[in-house]
């Protein structure tokens, strides 16, 4: 759940304004405002420590379990698997920041694919194609966008009815038809990595936006704006900042990314299928939650989202070289996601359960 | 004479807002669907087809009564197709290995398996106070991780189901299937209770304003709580009449469910944020949804369009609130206006 649909900019300057910030799990802040702010401070501290942990952890298992772990061939497939969801997990970063969430990402990447494959088989140039799948892409980030930001919908509704129509249309497109045949010189994104690296096509560019998106939200006006809109919208409003306008571009940026995505996935794989990625949008999801996103928004570092990927893929990976079946591996990835919002509220949690007793004792005596 | 036009206007009233009512709407978009198909396809209206209707939304019935109390707290549970699934083939496998097991005592099984991931889902997000959304997906992917390691690979084949647990999902009574019958009665008995009875009430009080609730002396957490474990015991429930709809059971039953339901849910007017919406409303989201899927095949338009239309739908429904809503928004300022102006 991330906010509230009352509290939309536009509505605000009627008669009500939403008292309190909701937060559904912690209904009311029971701590002083000097303690939160300094537990807040402190706690966003730890989760990249913890991070830091989580990879060196990361490593160490991998090398324990198989001495294959740590070679180039094997980081390679690391990308294959990874590549993706990190790529769709930078611009959902910014979006879960604003307080937002957009659950379409892997139904995006979806259509892309089917699109791309519909183009190629009526034999459209590549190159053409291409451009016309990334403009499919801002079209429908774009829609997503007007959706939550002009009609001020709800955005986990408007994207789950997003995340089945665009598979939809995908389905429409293609059918269950398989398109293949790309031209070598593009399939090869899925056998050879980057000249003189071991870095796949997607995990490279993933690497250098992150870089990017990380300088953008630290240290650019823009960067602390999505902070604030996430922090509190009302505030940022009258701040000055367009609230409406940063949403929308972001979800622009999103449905243009995952469609980039979607192209290069389809040329790793070298075919293109509709349900191309079905199900992947809980998986980026996963990594943006375990990288300290909080799902409120307002919080974060794209530092913590890289660590995320190294640790939810190296683990994978990891799992992988041991011959544990992909679904079983999806216990370690959903416990880690239940421990990344459990232990930066333990504390917390043990301070309540510690005052509870505090203020019960003196009744007993 | 003037009692006369008084209470014609009040029956106005009452008859403006039955209509108004979201059940009545999507009520009359269910039959126009249904009506549409019929006049194209005749055997659509068939007893046969409209039972394989009724079976065909039950499952999905009986995930959004749960998913809606859940959702009406303002948190959500994403980990009820997962449930659905363990629970399908914990059942499966206990007939696998004792034939002559109780049939009532299997469906008692299978619902203890979702009652213990729901209490699981419950503590973890009440008391350690974390977001539900989270927490969910992250016990998606655990007990979806759980139910491939117990079942291996394997699949349970109808063969070694007794087959008196199968006519559950299709036997028929005076025409009406079992397993729909069973759904509903869950939906009336639910849906009752979230009229009448003071705890099911709390849930809307918590939804719409949970700090509001707090002060009012509402046990939130304890509530809250508990609609998860009824969540987690209903998804249990259904994966066990699942089992009985299908026969066959592997690692992959009530995949991405999760999302089908909360589309249904919204569909049936529960807003996502919590504080409003009804049972029946919801259960009447699933059918709508089913029945759309359903007109798509006799209508002879290819079940790709199927998706997209369910999309659109979700999306179309979800904007037709927000107008409703922004609409009476208005209509009571300008009242409000006009008393103070008085």
């Amino acid at each position: 759940m991330s906010t509230s649909e009352l509290g939309e900019a536009g509505t605000v300057a009627g008669a009500s304004v939403p008292g309190l910030p909701d937060s559904p799990a912690q209904p009311l802040p029971t701590d002083t405002g000097g303690d939160t702010a300094r537990w807040r401070w402190q706690s966003l501290g730890r989760w990249e420590v913890a991070l830091i942990g989580f990879v060196l952890a990361t490593v160490l298992y991998g090398m324990s379990e198989s001495h294959y772990f740590l070679t180039g061939a094997n980081f390679f497939d690391f990308g294959l698997n990874i590549g993706p969801i990190a790529l769709m997990a930078l611009p959902l970063t910014l979006i879960v920041i604003t307080g937002e969430i957009d659950l379409s990402v892997a139904s995006t990447l979806g259509l892309a694919c089917s699109l791309l494959g519909y183009l190629f088989a009526h034999g459209w140039p590549l190159p053409l194609a291409i451009v016309a799948v990334l403009v499919m892409g801002v079209l429908t980030g774009t829609l997503n966008g007007v959706l939550v930001t002009r009609l001020g919908l709800p955005s986990l509704a408007v994207t789950i009815g997003t995340l089945t129509l665009y598979r939809g249309i995908a389905e429409i497109i293609l059918q269950t038809n398989t398109i293949t045949g790309f031209p070598n010189s593009y399939d090869t994104v899925g056998t050879s990595p980057i000249p003189h690296t071991q870095f796949t096509w997607t995990l490279g560019i993933f690497v250098v936006l992150a870089v990017v998106f990380a300088v953008v939200l630290h240290t650019t006006p823009l960067g602390r704006s999505i902070f604030a809109i996430g922090l509190n919208k009302e505030t940022a409003f009258f701040s000055g900042i367009r609230v409406k306008r940063i949403k929308l571009l972001l979800y622009t940026l999103s449905g243009l990314m995952c469609a980039g995505a979607g192209i290069l996935w389809t040329f790793q794989y070298a075919s293109a299928r509709y349900d191309a990625g079905t199900g992947l949008e809980l998986d980026v999801v996963t990594v943006v939650l375990f990288g300290g996103i909080s799902i409120f928004g307002g919080k974060g570092t794209i530092a913590g989202v890289v660590m995320a990927v190294c640790v939810i893929g190296g683990i994978q990976s990891a799992l992988t070289l041991i011959n544990v079946s992909a679904q079983a591996q999806e216990v370690v990835t959903g416990v880690l996601l239940i421990i990344s919002v459990v232990l930066p509220n333990s504390g917390a949690t043990l301070n309540q359960l510690r005052a509870r007793w505090v203020r019960t004792t003196p009744s007993r005596s | 004479m003037t009692t006369r036009s008084i209470s014609a206007a009040g029956s106005l009233r009452i008859a403006k807002a039955f209509l108004r009512a979201r059940e009545v709407s999507i009520l009359i978009v269910i039959l126009v669907v249904f009506g549409a198909t019929t006049i194209y396809n005749h055997s659509f209206a068939d007893p046969l087809s409209v039972q394989q209707l009724l079976v065909g939304a039950s499952v999905m019935m009986m995930l959004a009564v749960g998913e809606t109390l859940v959702i009406i707290t303002r948190n959500v549970d994403l980990s009820i197709g997962s449930v659905l699934g363990l629970s399908a083939y914990v059942v499966g496998d206990l007939f696998a290995h004792n034939p002559n097991l109780n049939i009532l005592l299997a469906i008692l099984a299978g619902t203890g398996v979702g009652l213990f991931c729901g209490i699981v889902n419950g503590a973890i997000v009440t008391v350690v106070r974390v977001p539900s959304l989270v927490v969910t997906l992250g016990t998606l992917y655990v007990i979806r991780g759980i139910d491939a390691i117990v079942v291996n690979g394997l699949q349970i084949n109808p063969s070694s189901i007794p087959s008196s647990f199968i006519n559950l999902g299709y036997e028929t009574i005076i025409g009406i299937p079992w397993i729909f019958i069973i759904a509903t009665v869950l939906v009336l008995i639910v849906g009752y209770a979230m009229r009448t009875f003071r705890p099911a009430r709390d849930l809307y009080a918590i939804g719409s304003d949970p700090a509001a609730a707090l002060l009012a002396g509402i046990p939130a957490r304890r509530r809250v709580f508990f609609t998860f474990v009824l969540s987690g015991a209903i998804a249990g429930f259904a994966g066990a009449l699942w089992l009985a709809e299908f026969a066959t059971v592997s690692s992959v039953a009530g995949l991405g469910y999760e999302l089908l339901v909360v589309a249904a849910v919204v569909v049936g007017g529960v807003a996502i944020f919590g504080g409003s919406g009804t049972v029946l409303g919801a259960a009447l989201g699933a059918i709508l949804l089913n029945t759309i899927n359903q007109a798509l095949v006799a209508a002879r338009i290819s079940a790709f369009w199927d998706e997209a239309l369910a999309g659109a739908l979700l999306i179309t429904a979800i904007a037709f609130d927000r107008y409703v809503f922004l609409r009476r928004e208005r209509a009571l300022r300008v009242r409000l206006a006009a008393r103070v102006n008085q």
